[in-house]
This record gives structure tokens, sequence and C-alpha cells, in this order.
């Protein structure tokens, strides 16, 4: 029943060359284990900017295919999906990279763990973000993930291999083994709902199940009730990776205690690969598990209720926090909350595409800021890991003040004030919510972003308008993270300030 | 052929995954917190062989594989963070994990 294909079927059928921009990131980054391998005493140079170059090919090579590829293209017999949601993210998760490698390079020589494998299973682990947005089929979905998050299980503990028994190798510690077990964990959950969801559909490609859904929901048998239970399974599995409410009880301290490096790369890339994962399933695959005909999608009421809560909680939260990562965790539960509203809206009909272009705008808006923010973070932290209250920043504004300004505009991104990325990013995401019908969900995100200025503004407030205690914090700046940091601000600035660009760079995106 | 059906199949898996789950959430030793989770992804494994096998295909069985291999590189992980920490903690007890609050 298997017949061997021929050569020329391979070719078309595996289109190898689509899936470039994720293998040639792998291939480099096992060139760059060789280049660690010999570059001696000058790996500190050498690894970290081979590791910039590789982003870099990706990055051609990502350019290349999206701007050949006529609407979409799927690879290795429809299990890799190349289309502008894939190409899109891709770029986003490469910059995000990129910041990250250059912010490590300063943190890694100060902290005195100055490693190669660092930057291999940063490189690694973005590859699999970059895998996980092109997923087309759901044992794609899983082992993706699984190479997303099983470097970033040892780069959150890589502060611990200096085994020196201070705080923060031993806080390093704690936070890898955290997100290790829930990590696991909720790939559980993910394997079992992708298994129930195969017995009842009889494949795992996600347009196959579009097409064979319907039959499964009208037969009402065991096969729904497995279709069902499977949909909520993966929905709780990729909801502890976005970190949303009720599955974020790891975050605040897996993300205090990860080298800030690795606290910013995972909050971005990890939330971006489990949301093209959540988009593509749900508002692909499952958009047929309707109510009532012609209206919302049945799973729409679920994640409505999840963002409310996420929303809710992540910024009631955040501000009782005095330890300034802490404080970014909640805010990127928030945040999460946010791009949670969009998958809501694109639970109705006819407003699946804006909902995910709203979701895409915010997530490039959230990736700009909050790398910048933790960048920011990171340049005041000390050595012995103090340095890093919301205390600390007191008087800011008047050693550093190029620092502080930096600060005060990625805050201002975060809470969604006008001329700001993160303006841009609410306003596509709540004007989806309104055109699907869930305007109490619109108007929970705009009274909680009113909340969340108050935590938010408190940093800036410390920074100008409160005279500093002790001594001024002696601000670590060097080229690299400083860098980082001026990317990060042209980002935010570039699409808060022309607006209609990001709109433009996502108006090609549709995955329904 | 198929004497006993795919349901009590299914039905197994689940008691499994559910036994594994109810560990993960009991269980304080890292070691056993690790074994749970294995008891989670292997309960998938049963669901996914006995679905390809009420399918008649190999899509299921080759996701088995993958889960295996996954979940191999993931005990490789999780126990050189448990010697890490034994070393540094002589403990392995999750509740000793609590450097940071709030």
């Amino acid at each position: 029943m298997f017949e061997s294909p021929t050569i020329a079927e391979f070719v078309t059928q595996s289109n190898l060359a689509s899936t470039l921009p994720g293998t040639l990131l792998v291939a480099w980054t096992l060139l760059l284990v060789l280049v660690d391998l010999f570059a001696g005493d000058e790996r500190e140079h050498w690894t970290p900017l081979m590791a910039c170059l590789g982003l870099g090919v990706s990055f051609v090579a990502n350019l290349f295919v999206y701007a050949s590829a006529a609407g979409q293209q799927t690879a290795l017999y429809g299990m890799f999906i190349a289309d502008a949601f894939t190409g899109f993210l891709n770029i986003v998760i490469l910059v995000a990279t990129l910041l990250a490698v250059l912010m490590s390079r300063d943190y890694l020589k100060r902290a005195g763990i100055h490693r190669g494998e660092y930057y291999i299973l940063t490189l690694l682990s973005s590859a699999g973000a970059m895998f996980m947005v092109a997923a087309n089929d759901l044992i794609v979905v899983f082992v993706a993930l699984e190479l997303l998050s099983i470097p970033l299980y040892i780069l959150a503990a890589f502060r611990s291999i200096k085994n020196d028994g201070s705080e923060l190798a031993l806080k390093s510690e704690e936070s890898g083994m955290k997100y290790f077990i829930l990590g696991a964990f909720s790939s559980a959950f993910l394997v079992f709902g992708a298994a129930l969801v195969y017995g009842a559909t009889g494949t795992t490609n996600i347009p196959q199940i579009l097409e064979i859904a319907p039959a499964v929901v009208d037969a009402a048998s065991s096969a729904t009730f497995y279709l069902v239970v499977g949909a909520a399974l993966l929905i709780v599995g990729l909801g502890f990776k976005v970190a949303v409410v009720p599955f974020h009880m790891w975050t605040p301290d897996v993300y205090e205690g990860a080298p800030t490096p690795v606290t910013a790369l995972m909050s971005v890339t990890a939330k971006i690969g489990g949301f093209a994962a959540l988009l593509r399933i749900l508002v692909t695959a499952l958009s047929v598990l309707v109510l009532v005909d012609g209206g919302a999608a049945a799973w729409q009421t679920t994640i409505s209720i999840i963002a409310a809560l996420t929303l809710v909680l992540g910024n009631f939260v955040a501000i009782s926090q005095r330890n300034l990562k802490r404080m970014l965790a909640y805010s990127s539960i928030a945040h999460a909350g946010y791009i949670m509203v969009a998958l809501a809206a694109a639970g109705t009909a006819g407003t699946a595409d804006s909902a995910t272009q709203g979701a895409l705008v915010y997530i490039l808006a959230y990736m700009f800021t909050n790398l910048g923010a933790f960048a920011v973070v990171m340049t005041i932290e000390r050595v012995d890991g103090g340095g890093g209250n919301i205390d600390d920043i007191t008087g800011l504004a008047r050693s550093r003040p190029l620092l502080a300004m930096a600060m005060t505009i990625f805050m201002l991104s975060l809470t969604g004030i006008p001329l700001t990325a993160g303006f841009v990013g609410k306003f596509m995401v709540f004007a989806a919510a309104v055109q699907a019908g869930l305007v109490g969900l619109a108007v929970i995100g705009v009274l909680t972003s009113v909340v969340s200025a108050f935590y938010y503004m408190r940093v800036v407030v410390n920074m100008y308008l409160r005279e500093s205690s002790g001594e001024l914090v002696p601000a670590l700046e060097t080229i690299y993270v400083r860098w980082a940091i001026n990317i990060a601000l042209a980002g935010t600035l570039i699409f808060g300030i022309f607006y209609p660009l990001a709109s433009n760079l996502v108006s090609m995106v549709s995955i329904t | 052929m198929n004497a006993i059906g795919t349901e009590p199949y299914i039905i197994l898996s689940m008691v499994l995954f559910l036994m594994g789950a109810l560990g993960v959430l009991i269980r304080r030793n890292a070691i056993l917190l690790f074994m749970s989770v294995e008891l989670m992804l292997n309960s998938a494994n049963l669901a996914l062989v006995a679905f390809a096998r009420e399918w008649g295909q190999v899509d299921g069985h080759v996701f088995v594989f993958f889960v295996m291999t996954v979940a191999a590189a993931e005990v490789a992980i999780g126990l050189a963070l448990i010697v890490n920490i034994f070393r540094e903690r002589q403990s392995i007890n999750i509740d000793d994990l609590q450097q940071m609050r709030g």
C-alpha cells in the first residue's frame, strides 16, 4: 500500500528550501560547537560573534523564502507550513534572539560563567521556536516545543555552573528545576491532548483535522468526546508554556531566578511559540467546533475567561512586587493575557484574520519593549545579585540619564501610551475584540491597562522624582548591552510613531 | 482480530495519566515527581498506539517514537539538574526549593 516515491516527487513534496530559515540555524549551531571547540581562549569573542552571524544568515534565508513564496507553501509532506504568519514570527524570534545574545555577552562575562554552550543552547532554542511557528502537524508542534524548551531548562539553571553556593547560583538552580518540572508536566498534557485529537480524527495534520472534525462533531460518539477533551488538554499544555492564569504559578520564580538575558529570551520566544501553536490549532484546526452554525467557536468562552483572569491577576499582583524581575514576570503574565484577548477574538468567524494580525503586532511590540526593559534591569544589577529592587533605581535619572530615559520609554510602551509600539499593539487587539463582539473583554483589557500604569509609573517616579537613599548604582554599560537597548528603543519608537508600519507588515497574514 | 476494542485501552491510559498527574501534584521527592511525569507521557503513548491500531495507520506509532526520544532527552536534563541540586543542598525535596518568595 505504500509506494516509494520518485525523486522528483520527493523534491516537490519535501520542499526543503522553505524550511531553510530554521534548518540553517540548526546547521549553524552545529558549526558553532566546532568554532567554540577550536576558538580556545578567544571563544569569549568568537562564539557570540558567530552566533550573531548565524542569526543573520537565518534572517536572510527567511527573507528569501517569504519574498519568493506566493501565498503559502507546505514542506516535508505537509508537516511544515511557510506562510506570512511564519515569516513574520521568524523575524520577531530572530531579532529577540539577537538582542538576548548581545545582552548575554556582558552578563556572562560579569558573572564569570562565560561558556560557549550558552550561545549554542540559545540558538537551538530559537530554532525550536521557529519550527514551532511553522508547525502544521501536532507531531511537529510537540517536537518543536521540546526543542524550544529543553535548552531553556538548562539556560535557566546556567548560573549554577559556577557552584559557589552564592544566592544567585542557588536561585538559578531552583529556577531551572521548577521550569523543568512544570515544562515536562505541561508537555505531557500536550501529548495526551494530541493523542486524543489523533484518536478522534485519525490524523495529526492540522488542515486535515479541520476537514475531518465536522463529521466527528456531528457523529456525537466517543470520538466527539476525545476531540473535545483533547482540545482542552492542548489548551492546558500550551497555556502552561505561555503562562496564562491558572497555569502561571511557575513564572515568577523561574523568571526571577534565571540569568537575566535568559529571562528576557524565554519571556519572548517561549510565548511566541506557544501562541503560534495555539492560534494554528484553535483557529485553523478547531474553528469547526461551533455551538451554533455561523457563530463563534466553542472554545471562545474558555479562552475569554482565561484571558480575563490573566489580565486581572497579572496586573494586580504585579503592584505588590518589589523585585524588578519579579514585577516584569507578572507583567509578562498580564501581556500574555492581552494576546489571549486577541486569540479569543479570533474565535468569531470573520474576525479571525484581523485578530491574528492584532496578536502578531502585539507580539512584535512586546518583544522590543520587554527585551529592552530586561536589558536595563540587567545593566543595573550587581554581580552579587543585588540591585534588582525597585528601590535600587531611585535617582537613576541623575546617575544615568540616558538609561533612565530608555527605561521610561519601555515602561510607557508596556503601559500602552500612544507613540509607543505598545499602544499600537493594544489598539489592534482591542479593536479586534470589539469587532468580534467581545466588548466586555476589551473593557477589562482597557481597565487593567490603567491598573498596570500604577506599577510601571512607579518605576519612572523612582528614577526621576525620588532622591537616592544610598549610593548610586554603578551601572554596567558596555557596548553590547548598549546596542541591545538601542535596538529595542528604536523598535519601540519606530513602530509606535509610524503606527501604520506594523499593521502593513502583517496585512498579508491569514491562517484560516 | 481486534478481540478487544480501543476503548478499554483509552480508559486505562486515562487512568494512568490521572495517576501521573496526581503524583506530580502530591509527591515532593524530585525523582518521584519525575517518574510521575514519565507515567503521564507513557500513558499518552499507550493511547497513541491504541488509536494507531484502530485507524490501521503508522502515524500514531511514529508519534510514539518521537515522544520516547524526547522523554529520553528530558530525563538526561532532569537528572543532571537533580544531581546539581543534591550536591548543593543534600536534599531533593521540592519543598526545600524556596529561595524565592512573594
